[in-house]
């Protein structure tokens, strides 16, 4: 697991991804160091979440444990949350309950 | 390995775990009198099933003619209103011929409700007496069938859950166990990986075939197998969710591919095909996870292995239900409903080996006549729906002799 110039409280599950994973739920309010940038959290990040581990250009996949699991669909900068306002799936849209339709504009 | 010396030896030679009396409505109109009759045995192994059409379908007939024939299962009692289109007489026939004590109840010949319902509960009395001289036999890890769903996934699940039964499923398949793993519509984005591990490359193409399928079949319902919460738990889209739900599989080779009803042939890793088969009807594949649960359990499943993140509470009919969770915080909230805290990898408590064997070790004993969790709080959900599937193809199962020893061995497939 590679951890250099990570914080400890992220977890990186291959070498290639380009993505982390919050080993624990991290209040708002606390910072995060990622590949040197410090990123300050406004809204807690939830056990599980999904951080940029680098910059990550618009339509680059998402990569985690070496698959990849979707695209971004805007540029996303290291440390920033990656989830449903910033990355899509490139089989079948995700529904959430606000939306009555695909997430897919 | 030897499971325990005391199981349940059924007439086709499998070997069941439990003894259970199922009492099965045979359409909707039934249910309320069938549940009436269970109700009264509900701490004594008497568990409620049923389907709930009147209109006629070969799956679900097959269905309930392999629950109600699994080794768990020690005798039947049906109950019918008595216009719907299930073949009651074959069913009972078949049951019978299974060596097991088996009866039809039709409420409009019995005269309504209340007679029925007396009826009922003297014949379960009776047909549990008969399933109890049911005789006993050794079992050993080679005549196991193991299946896995997960349910209320969440990022952890992937992470900590899935891989930890996956761990388990390796050993228990180097045991000689078959292990099937599900949900085809939680496959998509995986199936080039999977399809790379199957055992021939005939099999690799069904494997990818049947992703495909579900992929099709999903996007003309309009929705991915694929829940809000799982989104409040961190994962983003179907694949990534897929790649959760694929680690469930283990490592090995894949053996085979199932659909709902097939038993598998030997030991072995299988996968359960569940997306209907021919153009896109009868609605989502599968409304609930309690709709797999009873299909990997006419697979033959004899325990079922259960990965959730956000904590599902759900138990089974018929096969114990032992649930695994790779959130610590969901563990610590609903510890009575939750079996493997597989979320001690993720606070560096324990590591992915070590929740493996637990798995292992568990589902072992709970096939040696341990309780699990859902089953001590009478968890015995069941439900089935309208589906339709073309028989197993060729290139779907393993030649017998090259995997292990027969599941089976007095009747074969």
């Amino acid at each position: 697991m590679d951890t250099a110039a990570c914080d400890p409280r992220l977890l990186k599950l291959h070498p290639g991804d380009n993505i982390l994973i919050a080993a624990r739920t991290l209040p708002a309010g606390e910072t995060l160091v990622v590949g040197g940038a410090e990123v300050f959290l406004k809204e807690p990040l939830p056990l599980g979440f999904k951080v940029a581990a680098r910059a990550i250009a618009r339509g680059e996949k998402i990569i985690k444990y070496t698959m990849p699991v979707g695209s971004a669909t805007c540029d996303i900068g290291a440390g920033q949350v990656v989830h449903l306002h910033n990355m899509k799936s490139d089989y079948i849209p995700t529904w959430t309950r606000e939306q009555g339709s695909g997430h897919d504009h | 390995m030897l499971i325990r010396q005391d199981a349940f030896l059924r007439q086709d030679g499998r070997k069941g775990i439990r003894n259970i009396m199922v009492v099965a409505y045979l359409v909707e109109c039934g249910h309320h009198v069938a549940r009436e009759i269970a109700w009264r045995f509900r701490e004594e192994e008497v568990h409620l099933i049923g389907f709930s059409g009147c209109y006629p379908n070969a799956y679900a007939y097959r269905m309930m003619k392999t629950l109600c024939t699994h080794p768990n299962v020690g005798g039947a009692l049906f109950v019918s209103l008595g216009c719907e289109s299930f073949d009651r007489k074959n069913l009972v026939k078949e049951v019978l011929e299974s060596g097991r004590p088996a009866e039809v109840l039709v409420i409009q010949q019995e005269g309504g409700t209340k007679k029925t319902i007396a009826l009922g509960v003297e014949k379960v009395k009776a047909m549990r007496a008969l399933a109890d001289q049911c005789p006993r036999a050794p079992m050993h890890s080679h005549e196991l069938v193991v299946g896995t769903v997960c349910g209320g996934s969440d990022a952890t699940s992937g992470i900590a859950a899935n891989p930890g039964i996956g761990y388990a499923f390796d050993l228990l398949v180097a045991d000689g166990a078959a292990c099937i793993f599900e949900e085809t519509g939680e496959l998509i984005g995986c199936e080039q990986v999977m399809a790379a591990r199957a055992a021939t490359p005939e099999l690799a193409k069904i494997l990818r075939e049947s992703v495909d399928k579900a992929a099709h079949y999903y996007g003309v319902m309009g929705h991915g197998s694929f829940a809000p919460g799982n989104a409040e738990g961190g994962l983003t889209t179907i694949e990534e969710k897929s790649l959760g739900a694929y680690a469930k599989s283990g490592t090995g080779p894949i053996h085979g591919c199932l659909k709902p009803a097939d038993v598998p042939p030997t030991g072995g890793l299988y996968l359960l095909d569940v997306v209907p088969d021919g153009e896109v009807r009868f609605g989502f594949p599968n409304i609930n996870d309690t709709v797999e649960i009873g299909e990997l359990i006419a697979c033959g499943s004899h325990v079922i292995l259960f990965a959730s993140g956000r904590g599902s509470v759900v138990g089974s009919a018929i096969s114990p239900v032992i649930k695994v969770t790779g959130n610590p915080e969901t563990y610590a909230r609903m510890t009575d409903d939750m079996d493997v805290n597989a979320g001690r990898i993720l606070e560096g408590t324990a590591t992915l080996p070590e929740i493996g064997r637990e798995i292992r070790d568990l589902t072992v004993a709970v096939a040696a006549g341990k309780q699990s969790k859902s089953e001590e709080l009478l968890h015995q959900e069941f439900e089935m729906v309208y589906k339709s599937f073309e028989p197993l193809g060729p290139g779907c199962l393993p030649v017998v002799h090259q995997v292990g020893l027969p599941i089976m061995p007095a009747a074969g497939r």
